[in-house]
């Protein structure tokens, strides 16, 4: 009965909602049974978010305790910290390399720790860097690149078989299908 | 048919559909809200509306039920407090079209102000509850409750926590029915509690109950899980979920659905064939007080945390001592990020100017996004106006000079803070009452509220007007300010009017919230920026605590993607230094 499990953080308004129903649509897709857990109420306040997608033949709990997910995506490289504990031992990090300041920051309070990826790459084995935020901006909007992240996900766990581009189609707006393949795209062949 | 993916809030809406609801209302609150929001996606089928709270919410739900319409009213776990009045009421009438009241409580404490386990609510009020622990569930209980409501002439409970609300998982839809209105048939001694009615009334309501409980021993809510062992698991709801993850078929389990009233010879049953016998659930021990009662020995509380929210994890170590281990740890400090004001958030500048002046106010905060900003406590729905009065009292009594200064935002003003502000002006207490005004229900993703101009439906609706309202209560020019927040002299100067007046004062500031579309739309393009030949470093404009503000190489940077042209950081600014970039 083994599952498997992802978790997603990042920043309220980085775009994990879109990324978790993406991804959602393209686990059932494979035939799978699929939960996902989002905490909301503070999503556009600057707050740090998680989802949280399990999936397998059949799934119980929708969110994972600490040492149980499979891989983390990190939209935020702090965030990507915050969550280490739920990383299963041999579990995989795929993070952005973008920067947000938080409210101890901005108050002067804290200063933005930019050497953290060195120290999770000496901790943890399996870790990729992903320079999503660079890579959506080239391709014409930093908006995609939680796509960029989906993308590079894709490859990590080896979930090719879903129809990705249909669904991307189907969940993203007309006129954002094209920017949104290219960045899939982009981040699979990272 | 084929299988969608759902949130809790989505599957309760579609069940709700499905079980033939005609009227919907609520008060939003986290985790509760996107039920009614994606019940208004039926608004063809179904009338549905923000009430001004949860008490006039449920007061709406017995109306239609009594008046023949399948109807339900939803709540956040504190929202249900404010609405017990009626729910209780709703015990002893019974209903005509079925009702259901759906609660959310939130262990973990996600956004709330505590961890209440409503659960009790059900034995208190005389309520059927049900308890979903998946969307599934959500939608097939939601859409049975109306039938089961009607049967036994009793109001149901749909209780839900956070994490089954907001969890998606894959929903087999169905049909329609049950949607035809009854007629509405006068009943006043059903229908009208007078002492005499009330006392008629409470052995009919009990024989309802008992006559469910008979029938909730075979009602398919409850379900026994018999794989051979000597070990029992009774459990309900997202709890069942957690059990079934670390002890998968390797326990017996009985998961009840219908929580309340209990199916004792059902519960008796399964746990006297149990050599051991755990009780699972989040929170209070409710299921377990039961267990006791009925003479059986079990383990509870005294292994499952009581505090926090629970999961797999949590579960597996009370049970069974293991715990999954955190493999990794990263060194270095990573700094909090605790959610914040937005950029151009109105709230912003009635902070910088009411927080200078802290030490001269004791300050009373509100459930909002200005809880987000300074205060010195804050109670719930309301009490930012009501507790200024004893506060005020407590304060004169030991001779703290200190001036209270109270603050609800408009939708809480109409909500419950109205009636403080009655108590305000009757009792003539020295305080400064702050309306902030930023024309939508903010904090719980923008609803409408009864100073908005649409209803939930999308339909144009006329807005009440809180300076009229305030103006109604005996307010005049002397004692009211309305002010826009983030004109930093017009927001000091009716600050300063009101510490210098004696007696009640209203300030409200006035301006949209930034996040509203039609306000995203006209600030779009716009923006401010540094000269940072100007700049001097003294970070002056840092400390209004902006998300587009930042400090680096010594000056001040402001984000153009994230400012909104709001220009507060530029009124703090001494040397000129914060300029109009964009097109204004």
């Amino acid at each position: 009965m083994a599952t498997t499990g992802i978790l997603l953080c990042g920043v309220g308004g980085q775009g994990t909602v879109t990324f978790s129903n993406i991804l959602t649509k393209g686990l059932m897709d494979l035939g799978y049974d699929v939960k996902m857990s989002e905490i909301h109420g503070m999503a556009q306040r600057g707050g740090a978010v998680t989802t949280q997608v399990r999936y397998g033949e059949k799934v119980y709990s929708p969110s994972l305790g600490f040492g149980q997910a499979d891989i983390i995506i990190s939209f935020e490289k702090c965030e990507a910290i915050r969550n280490i504990a739920y990383l299963r031992e041999g579990g995989i990090v795929i993070t952005d390399t973008c920067e947000l300041n938080g409210l101890p920051i901005l108050q002067g309070a804290a200063e933005y720790p930019h050497g953290i990826l060195d120290e999770l790459e000496k901790t943890v084995p399996n870790v990729m860097v992903v320079e999503a935020n660079k890579v959506a901006a080239e391709l014409g909007n930093v908006v995609v690149a939680n796509i960029v992240l989906l993308g590079a996900m894709v490859k990590a766990m080896h979930l090719e078989a879903a129809d990705w581009m249909g669904i991307i189609e189907s969940s993203v707006p007309p006129k954002t299908i094209d920017l949104n393949k290219a960045a899939f795209n982009a981040g699979y062949a990272m | 048919m084929s299988k969608v993916i759902m949130s809790g809030n989505e599957a309760v809406a579609r069940g709700a559909w499905e079980g033939g609801v005609t009227v919907a209302a609520a008060y939003p609150g986290t985790p509760s809200t996107e039920i009614l929001e994606n019940v208004a996606l039926y608004k063809d089928d179904i009338y549905c509306e923000w009430a001004p709270n949860e008490a006039v919410a449920a007061e709406v739900g017995l109306g239609a039920a009594v008046g023949g319409a399948r109807s339900m009213v939803t709540f956040k776990h504190v929202g249900m407090n404010v609405a017990t009045d009626p729910i209780f009421v709703a015990g002893y009438t019974g209903v005509n079209g079925g009702l259901v009241f759906v609660d959310a409580d939130d262990p973990g404490c996600h956004s709330s102000q505590n961890e209440q386990d409503n659960r009790w609510y059900a034995p208190h009020a005389k309520l059927a509850m049900l308890e979903p622990s998946d969307s599934q569930e959500c939608k097939d209980f939601m859409r049975d409750a109306f039938a089961l409501s009607e049967k036994y002439d009793t109001a149901v409970l749909l209780r839900m926590t956070t994490r089954v609300c907001h969890s998606k998982s894959l929903v087999e839809l169905g049909d329609r029915s049950g949607a035809d209105v009854k007629p509405y048939v006068y009943n006043k001694e059903k229908y009208s509690l007078l002492p005499a009615n009330a006392l008629k009334r409470h052995p009919i309501v009990e024989d309802n109950l008992r006559r469910l409980a008979e029938d909730a021993e075979t009602l398919p809510f409850n379900k026994v899980e018999d794989n051979g062992s000597d070990t029992g698991v009774i459990t309900s709801g997202i709890s069942y979920q957690y059990v079934k993850e670390v002890f998968g078929d390797s326990v017996n389990i009985l998961k009840l659905g219908l929580t309340y009233p209990f199916p004792e010879k059902l519960i008796s049953d399964f746990a006297s064939k149990q050599k051991t016998l755990y009780i699972v659930e989040e929170n209070d021990p409710f299921l377990e007080t039961e267990v006791k009662a009925l003479g059986f020995k079990c383990v509870g509380k005294d292994k499952i945390p009581g505090c926090g929210e629970l999961n797999s994890a949590v579960v597996k170590e009370a049970l069974t001592g293991v715990k999954d281990p955190s493999v990794y740890e990263v060194a270095g400090e990573v700094p909090s990020r605790p959610p914040m004001l937005c950029a151009g958030c109105p709230h912003r500048g009635f902070f910088d100017v009411i927080s200078r002046s802290h030490k001269r106010l004791v300050l009373a905060g509100d459930i909002g996004c200005y809880g987000l900003g300074t205060y010195d406590y804050s109670f719930c729905m309301g009490a930012g106006f009501s507790s200024t009065v004893g506060m005020a009292k407590a304060l004169e009594l030991q001779g703290d000079k200190r001036k209270v200064l109270g603050m609800v935002g408009d939708s809480t003003f109409f909500h419950s803070g109205v009636n403080g502000l009655f108590d305000i002006f009757s009792t003539q207490v020295n305080v400064i009452a702050c309306v902030l005004d930023n024309s939508i229900t903010a904090m719980t993703g923008h609803q409408d509220n009864p100073g908005t101009t649409k209803n939930l439906m999308g339909e144009d609706k006329p807005a009440i007007s809180i300076e009229a309202v305030v103006r109604a209560i005996g307010f005049t020019d002397e004692n009211i300010r309305v002010v826009d927040p983030l004109d930093i002299k017009a927001m000091q100067a009716a600050l300063n009017d009101g510490i210098n007046h004696t007696g009640p004062f209203v300030i409200i500031t006035k301006r949209p919230c930034a996040l509203i579309k039609e306000v995203r739309k006209a600030n779009a393009g716009k923006f401010y920026k540094v000269d940072t030949e100007k700049c001097t470093g003294c970070k002056v404009c840092i400390g209004v605590t902006c998300p587009a503000l930042s400090f680096e190489n010594g000056a001040a940077k402001i984000d153009p993607a994230q400012c909104t042209g709001c220009g507060l950081c530029a009124q703090k600014c001494h040397f000129g230094a914060i300029i109009k970039g964009g097109e204004f």
